[in-house]
């Protein structure tokens, strides 16, 4: 689309873009895809390459891979690193990618060969623990959020396309919560990861009165100690905080340390 | 000043004659997990929305005057350059109709910084100028020490004061506004009786304060207890979630970005409100963090408060509202933080 691409009259390289999926729901993918308003102007500022869930041309000649879900199984390793290589800067998009996401949950049995039965029953499916991309391959650029927020991914693609320094909130929920003028949901007895997930999504859940379930994983500061303190003053029992930090695995490896059990981590999770 | 009295039937005719304007109010907000009300201010057309025996609201009335986001300007990019537009957002005057003498307070301290300084901002004055207050006498509640502030009364920054006095309400009347707006309803001199209801209510008030700061000698003891102990306690539960900044009705920090459209051809720069216990608060160009511990972040919110911004005004840049505290879910309130620095806990 469009011819040369310019910003205040200075032109721009318009980077060429492959959009991937592991194993994930597409949701993100189609996030981008959902805002119809500026998707025009989305695929102006971009030339894509590769993108199954919105057309059928396929290419691998792309400078920023985005690499929607997690990995679970070995060629899915192969393709990663594959991806890799072709690419310049490599994306992980949506907490699957950056976090293992949903799919990780599985982790949390001891048994993963149990899982696969319970799942697929007789069916032959390779399926092994899920890992974040980061435990295969270097990541340049992490986009949080289950499902990733549209108008951040707009805000980063046109912070790399002009070459602005891409960021990220450093602060928590909470933040944007309380611009939101909600009423604390701990005040009205319900559980909240707000004080330390990390902010971007303008408190999606929380302004929707539905307590936060830490999908974007840690903020910078992330007071898991006092959160713990907190959970008690409220009334919330461990079982009921580590079902909200084990959802998403942004917190891995502090649900871990609060589960006190030996059961084997996956390598390279994040340190909340 | 200039005194009245009214009867109490006279408040609905009052509401009625400031409704040609956008008004805001004290609104219920449902219950907390505890069965205790909550309230907060909100934009109210009809006289029976409003919730006029509130306690304290959860959020400030801060963000009518200074929002917690705002765009500041937007530019049309071209490529020979860009246009600038800038909007203060000032669309119309709001009444608020029952203020507490904190929330005043508070108002008049953002003054000091935004509006009476050498650079006035545009965005606020333009907002708070065109505020008509209705002020309402209130009942202490736990989390208050606005008496230790020196913010329990409120002596200018309103057009109107009441004060309950039961069958009738007590008027202080500060502006030409409203003497005029009161010309218009039914209204009497006050009598001795009123006077004397009046002061027996003032003095029944001081009484009912369960919460005190001791602010003697503060400003030096602060400064002699930089290195106490008590700011890594405190830090250790902080969250570094900048709720207590958020629902500040004195906070004013605040962070500008810029963003360019995905289309690369408009541009805009917003404000958004910050806490100083937020990480990268003091985080400069290069990535330098003047304050990365938690503990020097929450110690700079009570020096700003109660040292500098004393230093600087004679008045700490704190009302006693006790928001903060109430919301804090470390449980951190100004009146322990100060307590444990004092070497009182
Ligand atoms: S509801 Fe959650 S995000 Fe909002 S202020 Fe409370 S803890 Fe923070
Ligand atoms: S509020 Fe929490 S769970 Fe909801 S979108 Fe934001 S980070 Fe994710
Ligand atoms: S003092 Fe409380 S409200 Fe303020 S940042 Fe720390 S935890 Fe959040
Ligand atoms: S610091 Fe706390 S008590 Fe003081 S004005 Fe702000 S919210 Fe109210
Ligand atoms: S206390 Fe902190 S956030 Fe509040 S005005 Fe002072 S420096 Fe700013």
């Amino acid at each position: 689309m469009g011819g040369q691409l310019t910003y205040l009259g200075v032109p721009l390289a318009r980077p060429r873009v492959g959009f991937f999926e592991l194993t994930s729901c597409e949701g993100c993918q189609l996030q981008l895809l959902n805002n119809e308003a500026t998707l025009l102007d989305f695929l102006n500022l971009v030339e894509i390459v590769n993108f199954r869930e919105g057309m059928s041309e396929r290419g691998d000649n792309y400078d920023i891979a985005f690499v929607e879900g997690s990995v679970t199984r070995q060629d899915e390793i192969a393709r990663l690193t594959e991806i890799r290589k072709n690419a310049k800067v490599l994306v992980a998009l949506g907490s699957c990618a950056c976090f293992g996401g949903v799919n990780q949950l599985k982790n949390r049995f001891r048994d993963l060969d149990w899982v696969k039965k319970e799942v697929y029953g007789d069916f032959p499916i390779e399926s092994m623990e899920v890992h974040p991309l980061a435990d295969f391959v270097q990541v340049d650029l992490e986009i949080y959020g289950c499902p990733i927020k549209k108008e951040e991914v707009e805000r980063i693609v046109t912070d790399l396309v002009v070459g602005n320094t891409v960021r990220h909130p450093e602060y928590p929920v909470c933040m944007e919560c309380k611009a939101n003028e909600n009423i604390c949901l701990f005040e009205l007895g319900e559980l909240c990861l707000g004080p330390v997930t990390r902010a971007g999504c303008d408190a999606w859940c929380t302004s929707n009165r539905r307590g936060c379930w830490g999908c974007r994983g840690p903020a910078t500061v992330a007071n898991l100690k006092q959160l713990e303190e907190i959970m008690h003053t409220y009334g919330f029992d461990r079982e009921t905080i580590l079902d909200r930090l084990e959802c998403f695995g942004g917190f891995a490896s502090f649900a871990d340390t609060l589960r006190d059990k030996g059961k084997k981590t996956p390598t390279g999770r994040k340190n909340p | 000043m200039i005194f009245k009295v009214f009867k109490k039937e006279e408040l609905a005719r009052l509401h009625e004659l400031l409704a040609v304007n956008i008004m805001v109010g004290p609104v219920a907000r449902g219950n907390d997990r505890n069965g205790k009300p909550l309230y907060d201010f909100e934009v109210v057309s009809d006289f029976a929305e409003l919730a006029l025996d509130y306690t304290q609201t959860v959020h400030s009335p801060k963000r009518f005057v200074l929002p917690y986001r705002e765009t500041l300007s937007t530019f049309t990019l071209n490529p020979n350059g860009w246009e600038k537009q800038v909007d203060l957002n000032v669309r119309h005057p709001l009444v608020f109709f029952g203020m507490h003498a904190c929330d005043i307070n508070a108002l008049n301290k953002l003054d000091l910084v935004l509006a009476k300084s050498t650079y006035p901002n545009p965005y606020y004055l333009g907002k708070r100028k065109n505020l008509f207050i209705l002020g309402l006498s209130c009942n202490p509640e736990p989390q208050c020490f606005c008496r230790s502030m020196g913010t329990d009364s409120a002596s200018h920054g309103f057009d109107l004061f009441l004060t309950d006095l039961g069958g009738k309400y007590f008027a202080e009347i500060l502006s030409a506004t409203a003497f005029d707006l009161l010309s218009q309803i039914s209204c009497q001199e006050p009598s001795s009786k009123d006077h004397t209801l009046y002061k027996h209510l003032t003095n029944e008030k001081s009484k009912r304060y369960t919460t005190s700061v001791d602010t003697s000698d503060l400003t030096k003891i602060l400064d002699l207890e930089f290195a106490s102990k008590a700011w890594d306690y405190w830090g250790e539960k902080c969250l570094s979630c900048g709720t207590c900044a958020n629902v500040c009705p004195t906070c004013y920090c605040y962070g500008v970005e810029e963003q360019i459209d995905l289309d690369l051809r408009h541009a805009g720069k917003t404000r958004s409100l910050h806490s100083c216990n937020l990480i990268d608060f003091a985080k400069v160009a290069g990535g330098h963090n003047f304050r990365p511990e938690s503990a020097t972040r929450l110690k700079y919110r009570y020096y700003h408060k109660h040292r500098g911004f004393v230093e600087a005004f004679e008045e700490p840049l704190c009302v006693g509202c006790g928001r903060c505290g109430a919301a804090c879910l470390a449980d951190i309130t100004p009146p322990e933080v100060i307590a444990s620095v004092r070497g009182k806990m």
